[in-house]
C-alpha cells in the first residue's frame, strides 16, 4: 500500500486538542460536525423528552405554555439545523474524497471555517434559553406577525440561522468543487458512487435556497427593529408573503435533508445484497427531478391561507408528481434485493426500516397533498407524524444505517453487533409506537404545538409519549456502541463487508490520515 | 490531480459564491414579484384593493341586486372602530357610499390605516373603491371620533351567481402623529 509510508506524524500533526482546533483534514472535520450533530441530537431529543413528558396527560403539569412554545421551537431549530444538516454534511467531508478518490476536500480552510461557524452559530441559539423573554417560542417556521413579538432572543436567532445558513452554502460549495474538480482519472460523473451523487445534488439545492432563507429572515429583522413592512399588513406588506418565501426555501429543505440518506440507502443495500444496485442511472435521473420538483411545490404547506383553484389543483399535482421519481427509487431498491443474496447486518436493517417506514411517511405525504383533506388535517398531529416518519426513520435511520455501514472504516475497529441490534430492534420498535398513534390523534383533530389537549386524546398521547421515551433510551445504547467502537474491538479489514464495492474499500482500515494522495486509477 | 486550493478549484467556488449571492438577491426580488404575479394573475388582490378605481362607463343595472355587507377588525391599538351599517343592498353599475366610525381610544394623538379586503376572492376585482378612507393614513387627534366614508360601485361584469360580497376591513396602528 502506497499510503502506508505516511506515517501519521511524519507531517508533524499536533496532538490533543489543538489537533482539533487547528486541523483542516477532511477526515478530522467529518469527525467534528457528526460528533457535533451526535450532541445535537441529544439535546433536541431532551427538548423533544420536555415535550412529551408534558404531553403524557391531557391537563398542564410540568412547564408553563411559554416555555413549552420554546421547546418545540428550539427542538424543531436543533434537529434540522444542528443534527440532521450537519450528519449529513459530515458523512460528505468523511466519505466524499474516499469515494471519488481525493486526497481532501477542495478548500480545506473553508472547510475548517462551516464548522465553527456553525458551533458558534448553535451557541448563540442556545444561549438564548439565557434571555429574558426565553428562547425563540413562534415555531421553526418563524412566521409573522407573531415572531416579532419574540422577546430579546429575536435578533440572536436569527444571527444564528445567518451563520448557519452561511455554514452549509460554504459546505455546499466545498462538495460541489470537490467533486467536479477532484475526481480521481477514469472516475466519470455516471461512475460514481451514489451517495456523493446525491450530496452533489444537495448542494446544488443548498446553493438555490439557504440564501432565500437568510433574505427572509433578514427581512424579519429589518421589520422588526428598522420599521420596514415586509411582512406589515398596516405598511402594505403581507404576511403570506413571508410563508411564499419561507416554504420556497422550506420545501427544498426538506429534501436537502432526505437526499443524502437516499444516497446513502442505494450504498447499503447493494452490500448487503450482494448485487450492483439496480437501475443506476435512472437512480441519479430520480434524485435530479425530485431536486427539480421540490422548487414548484412549495404551497402545498400553506392551502389554508387562501389560494385560488388554479394555485391549488397546480400545487397539489406538482407535489403528487414527487412520488414518481420517489416511486423510482423505492422499486430499484427493492429489486437490488430481489434474487440477491441479502443478509441482515444492522447497516441493512437499519436501511430496510428506512425503505418501509419512508415509505409510509410518503403515503401520507400524498394524503395531505389533496387539498379538501388538507384543510382537515392542516396544523394538526398528522402533519406531526408525517413528517416525523420521513425525518426519524427517515433520514435519522438513514445516518445511522450510514454510521454502522462505515464506521469500521473510521476507526479500525468492528463495533459490537449484538449492541448494533438491540438499538436496531429497540428504535424501530419504538419509533412506530411514537409515531403512529399520532396519525390518529391528527385524524381526530389534535392540534400541534399545544400543552394541554382535550380528555379523548389522552390514551393515544400516553402511548406516543412511552413510545418517546423509549426511542429516546435507545439512542443511549447508539453513544455507547459508539464509544466502545472508538475505544476497540475486533479489528476491520479494509474491505469491512462481504462485498464491499467503492474506492473506500480499498484503503485500510482505519483509513490512514491521508488517503489517495496519488489518484488511484479507476477503469 | 489537482491540488487542494489550485486556481481551477477557487474560480469554481468564485462562481458558486455569486449563485448564492444571486440567490440572495432572488430571496429580495421575490417581494415585489409577489404582487406583479399576483396582479397579472389577478390571484391576489392586495395592490388592487389599496387603488382607487373609476365608475366611469358604469350604468346601474335595475335588475339585479347584491348585499355588501361590512365588518372591521382591530389588530393593533387602541380603537373603536365598526361600520355604520352592518350591509347594504346595491345595483351593480350604481356608485353608494358608506360609512366607518372610528374612535381613538389611546389617550394621545395617534395614527391609523385601514386595509381593505374582499370575499368572495373573486368578486374582488368587480368591487372598484373610487374614493376610500384605506387609501391614506388617517390622524386622530386624542379622543377623537369620527366617520370615514368609502364610494364604491360593483362592476357590471360582477359574475352571475354572486349575490353577496364582504368588504372588511382592519385598522392597524401605524405609529402616533
Amino acid at each position: 500500500m502506497a499510503h502506508a509510508s505516511h506515517d501519521d506524524h511524519a507531517h508533524g500533526r499536533p496532538a490533543g486538542i489543538v489537533r482539533w482546533l487547528t486541523t483542516t483534514n477532511h477526515k478530522d472535520i467529518g469527525t467534528m460536525y457528526l460528533v457535533f450533530s451526535l450532541l445535537m441530537f441529544l439535546i433536541g431529543g431532551a427538548f423533544a423528552f420536555v415535550i412529551r413528558s408534558e404531553l403524557f396527560q391531557p391537563g398542564l403539569q410540568l412547564v408553563d405554555p411559554a416555555f413549552f412554545n420554546q421547546m418545540t421551537t428550539m427542538h424543531a431549530l436543533v434537529m434540522v439545523f444542528g443534527a440532521v444538516m450537519p450528519a449529513t454534511v459530515g458523512l460528505a467531508n468523511w466519505m466524499i474524497p474516499m469515494q471519488i478518490g481525493a486526497a481532501d476536500m477542495a478548500l480545506p480552510r473553508m472547510n475548517v471555517f462551516s464548522f465553527w461557524l456553525l458551533a458558534f452559530a448553535f451557541l448563540l441559539l442556545l444561549s438564548t434559553f439565557l434571555m429574558p423573554g426565553g428562547a425563540p417560542a413562534s415555531g421553526w417556521t418563524l412566521y409573522p406577525p407573531l415572531v416579532l413579538q419574540s422577546g430579546e432572543a429575536f435578533p440572536l436567532a436569527i444571527f444564528s440561522i445567518h451563520l448557519m445558513g452561511a455554514s452549509s452554502i460554504m459546505g455546499a460549495i466545498n462538495v460541489i468543487v470537490t467533486i467536479v474538480n477532484m475526481r480521481a482519472p477514469g472516475m466519470t460523473l455516471l461512475k460514481m458512487p451514489l451517495f456523493s451523487w446525491s450530496w452533489l445534488i444537495t448542494a446544488y439545492l443548498l446553493i438555490a435556497v439557504m440564501p432565500v432563507f437568510a433574505g427572509a429572515v433578514t427581512m424579519l429583522l429589518t421589520d422588526y427593529f428598522f420599521a420596514t413592512s415586509f411582512f406589515n399588513a398596516a405598511g402594505g406588506g403581507d404576511p403570506v408573503l413571508f410563508q411564499h418565501v419561507f416554504w420556497f426555501f422550506g420545501h427544498p429543505e426538506v429534501y436537502i435533508m432526505i437526499l443524502p440518506a437516499f444516497g446513502i440507502v442505494s450504498e447499503i443495500i447493494p452490500t448487503f445484497s450482494r448485487k450492483p444496485i439496480f437501475g443506476y442511472e435512472a437512480m441519479v435521473y430520480a434524485i435530479a427531478s425530485i431536486a427539480f420538483l421540490s422548487f414548484i411545490v412549495w404551497a402545498h404547506h400553506m392551502f389554508t391561507v387562501g389560494m385560488p383553484l388554479a394555485g391549488q389543483l397546480f400545487f397539489t399535482l406538482s407535489t403528487m408528481l414527487i412520488a414518481v421519481p420517489t416511486g423510482v427509487k423505492i422499486f430499484n431498491w427493492t429489486a437490488t434485493m430481489w434474487r440477491g443474496s441479502v443478509s441482515f447486518e444492522p447497516p441493512m436493517l437499519f436501511a430496510l426500516a428506512f425503505l418501509f417506514l419512508f415509505t409510509i411517511g410518503g403515503f401520507s405525504g400524498l394524503m395531505l397533498a389533496i387539498v379538501p383533506a388538507d384543510f382537515q388535517y392542516h396544523d394538526t398531529y398528522f402533519v406531526v407524524a408525517h413528517f416525523h416518519y420521513v425525518l426519524v426513520p427517515g433520514s435519522v435511520f438513514g445516518l445511522m444505517a450510514a454510521v454502522y455501514y462505515w464506521m469500521p472504516k473510521w476507526t479500525g475497529h468492528m463495533y459490537d453487533m449484538r449492541l448494533a441490534k438491540w438499538h436496531f430492534w429497540l428504535s424501530a420498535i419504538f419509533v412506530n409506537v411514537l409515531f403512529f398513534p399520532q396519525h390518529f390523534l391528527g385524524l381526530a383533530g389534535m392540534p400541534r404545538r399545544i400543552p394541554d389537549y382535550a380528555a379523548q386524546f389522552a390514551d393515544w398521547n400516553m402511548v406516543s409519549s412511552v413510545g418517546a421515551f423509549g426511542f429516546g433510551l435507545a439512542q443511549l445504547l447508539f453513544v455507547w456502541l459508539i464509544v466502545k467502537c472508538v475505544r476497540g474491538g475486533e479489528r476491520a479489514t479494509a474491505g469491512v463487508w462481504d462485498w464491499p464495492h467503492g474506492l473506500e474499500w480499498t484503503v485500510p482500515s482505519p483509513a490512514p490520515y491521508h488517503t489517495f494522495e496519488k489518484a488511484p486509477e479507476v477503469h | 490531480m489537482n491540488e487542494p486550493g489550485s486556481l481551477r478549484n477557487r474560480s469554481l467556488a468564485v462562481r458558486l459564491v455569486l449563485m448564492a449571492a444571486g440567490s440572495f438577491a432572488f430571496g429580495f426580488a421575490l417581494v415585489p414579484l409577489y404582487d406583479v404575479f399576483c396582479e397579472v394573475t389577478g390571484i391576489g388582490t392586495r395592490a388592487q384593493l389599496s387603488r382607487a378605481g373609476t365608475a366611469e362607463g358604469q350604468s346601474p343595472v335595475a335588475d339585479r341586486i347584491v348585499v355588501v355587507e361590512f365588518t372591521a377588525s382591530v389588530p393593533s391599538g387602541d380603537w373603536e372602530f365598526e361600520p355604520v351599517a352592518a350591509t347594504m343592498e346595491v345595483q351593480p353599475g350604481r356608485l353608494y357610499e358608506a360609512h366607518y366610525r372610528a374612535r381613538n381610544l389611546s389617550g394621545r394623538a395617534t395614527t391609523g390605516q385601514a386595509v381593505p379586503s374582499i370575499s368572495p376572492m373573486r368578486a374582488a376585482q368587480y368591487f372598484v373603491k373610487t374614493e376610500c378612507f384605506c387609501f391614506t393614513p388617517q390622524h386622530f387627534a386624542r379622543d377623537e371620533e369620527r366617520e370615514m366614508a368609502v364610494r364604491f360601485v360593483v362592476d357590471r361584469g360582477l359574475p352571475p351567481g354572486i349575490d353577496r360580497l364582504t368588504l372588511s376591513y382592519a385598522f392597524y396602528n401605524v405609529g402616533r402623529s
